[in-house]
């Protein structure tokens, strides 16, 4: 919005960034607007209608929104904990938290049963049937989407001002209000971030889901499953083409929104 | 997921002399191992229903054995997932589909040449080990609160299973559907379902990681399979060969080992 003053100009781009920058885009832009001219425009009625695809966009946006919701909840004390307290084993902890960054998706989805399944180390006392259910899909999700919002938040908890928060518990504010009502609100734009990126990891969650989720069309079928179903089991390129464009869309939709609204004022961006 | 078995070793020039009559409608037992195929040399890659992974395996091991120049390895999916990956052109020299449906989408873009059927499978119910919740029927399937794995309707062993419920009048809902058979017996042997409907020979390659309910004749299905040699694959030879292997009295009694019927 407000332009830049003048004499940034010394402190512009260098020009050598450029070249790299603009592959860097292609990379990035070229193959999502590839999807675009080549999708079948002229077919995508029948191709909704076919495939169900209204109710895997509904699971999807459902269960990402709770994903997001449950990495909120949970991540965001996690990261307060990772980033300030001080406890044996911390690194492990760290470790073990970013390991559903790496872990192959099907190993992820096969993990999830032996701790969660009927027989799972944890599942076996819950007594609740959690793989092949929404709640077992939003788990699998949160597994694989937290660490997203936890890697984000923790690096603001750390870079947080703790001058405002020493201020606040000298003025007989409470460790929780101090928390709540301070370093929180500080840290809101990053909040925002990583809830977006684990919204969006969430929302596109294909590997984990398709071993624990169970893949019922109109209960636990999601989007990125079903656009892999089409593709590799109905033969039907063209289909999962269709069936990626409103994913797509809203995705930019909901990136583009925030990216006005919440990211500008995030440090460092 | 795709199980590539072997690597494609270097290709050598394939030696067109001693092969060339055994095309893949002959007889079979004329490229019988070690017949008059021994010159036989390069590499070939088959694509092949997930269901024959352990008999195409070993098949594979003994035609390598019989023809010390030559190699087959296999890319082992769903039948409509490889359907798919020759339509777009993935390099393969033969197709072996769990279903003439499958195949027919192939023939009909004319990507391969004349298919024949060569083997038969019937299905089977799958549950873990000591079959925990007293499985006996395919209509104890049907029943609420029981949780079954089947593959997805659009490859063979989903079409199959349907058909086994049609036959025995249920309707069975499924708790978890997948990509091909491989995974439907995988998700059995988490424990974390009742049952899953696979192929006879698929409970019979697991062992004793499931127990197996034989599915009665009077309401069982069978699927047919088709194999085919693609037209676009380099070494025509060798592919006819590992064709006419297949079919051949080896073949046959590799396949029937393992659970197969005949065609």
């Amino acid at each position: 919005m407000s332009r830049r003053p003048r004499g940034d100009e010394r402190g512009g781009t260098p020009p050598l960034l450029v070249p790299p920058a603009a592959v860097g885009a292609a990379l990035l832009v070229v193959p999502a607007l590839a999807l675009v001219v080549r999708a079948p425009w002229s077919r995508l009625g029948p191709i909704y209608g076919e495939y169900r695809f209204w109710d895997a966009l509904r699971i999807s946006i459902e269960t990402s929104l709770e994903v997001t919701a449950l990495s909120l909840l949970f991540g965001t004390p996690l990261a307060w904990i990772l980033a300030r307290a001080h406890f044996p084993g911390k690194a492990v902890l760290r470790a073990a938290v970013t390991l559903p960054l790496v872990l192959p998706p099907v190993v992820g989805g096969i993990a999830l049963f032996y701790a969660l399944g009927q027989h799972g180390i944890v599942g076996q006392y819950l007594g609740w049937q959690i793989p092949f259910t929404q709640f077992g899909i939003v788990l699998a999700g949160t597994f694989v989407s937290m660490p997203f919002l936890v890697v984000t938040v923790e690096g603001a908890f750390r870079s947080a001002d703790r001058g405002l928060e020493e201020a606040a518990a000298t003025l007989g504010a409470s460790r929780w209000r101090v928390f709540a009502h301070v370093t929180v609100p500080s840290i809101a734009p990053s909040l925002a971030a990583g809830s977006v990126l684990c919204w969006a990891r969430a929302i596109g969650e294909y590997g984990a889901t398709s071993i624990f989720g169970g893949n019922i069309a109109g209960v636990t079928l999601t989007m990125p499953v079903l656009v892999a179903r089409v593709f590799q089991v109905s033969g039907d390129p063209e289909g999962a083409t269709a069936l990626s464009l409103p994913l797509m869309a809203v995705a930019i939709v909901v990136l583009v929104a925030l990216r006005d609204k919440w990211l500008r004022s995030a440090p460092s961006s | 997921m795709r199980r590539r078995i072997g690597v494609l070793l270097a290709v050598a020039a394939l030696t067109p002399a001693a092969c060339s009559s055994s095309g893949g409608s002959s007889a079979p037992g004329s490229a019988h191992a070690g017949g008059s195929a021994a010159a036989l040399s390069g590499s070939i890659t088959v694509f092949a229903a997930s269901s024959l992974t352990e008999a195409f395996t070993t098949l594979g091991q003994q035609f390598d054995k019989a023809h010390p120049g030559a190699h087959v390895g296999f890319d082992f999916d769903s039948s409509s997932t490889l359907a798919a990956s020759i339509q777009q052109g993935q390099p393969a020299d033969v197709f072996a589909s769990a279903s003439p449906t499958n195949m027919a989408t192939v023939v009909s873009s004319g990507q391969v040449n004349r298919p024949q059927n060569f083997t038969r499978n019937q299905m089977e119910i799958a549950t873990p080990p000591g079959n925990p919740a007293g499985i006996k029927t395919v209509a104890d399937l049907a029943k609420p609160g029981v949780k079954v794995a089947l593959c997805d309707a659009a490859v063979p062993c989903g079409a199959t299973a349907e058909k086994v419920f049609q036959n025995a009048h249920v309707t069975v809902r499924a708790t978890a559907s997948e990509p091909d058979v491989k995974s439907t017996i995988g998700v059995v042997t988490t424990k974390e379902v009742d049952a899953g409907m696979v192929y006879v020979t698929d409970v019979r390659a697991a062992g004793k990681q499931v127990t197996g309910v034989p599915i009665p004749s009077s309401v069982n299905a069978s699927t047919t399979y088709p194999i085919a040699t693609v037209k676009a694959g380099a070494h025509h030879e060798l592919a006819q060969a590992w064709v006419a292997y297949v079919l051949s009295p080896a073949g046959r009694k590799v396949l029937a080992a393992d659970g197969f019927l005949s065609p």
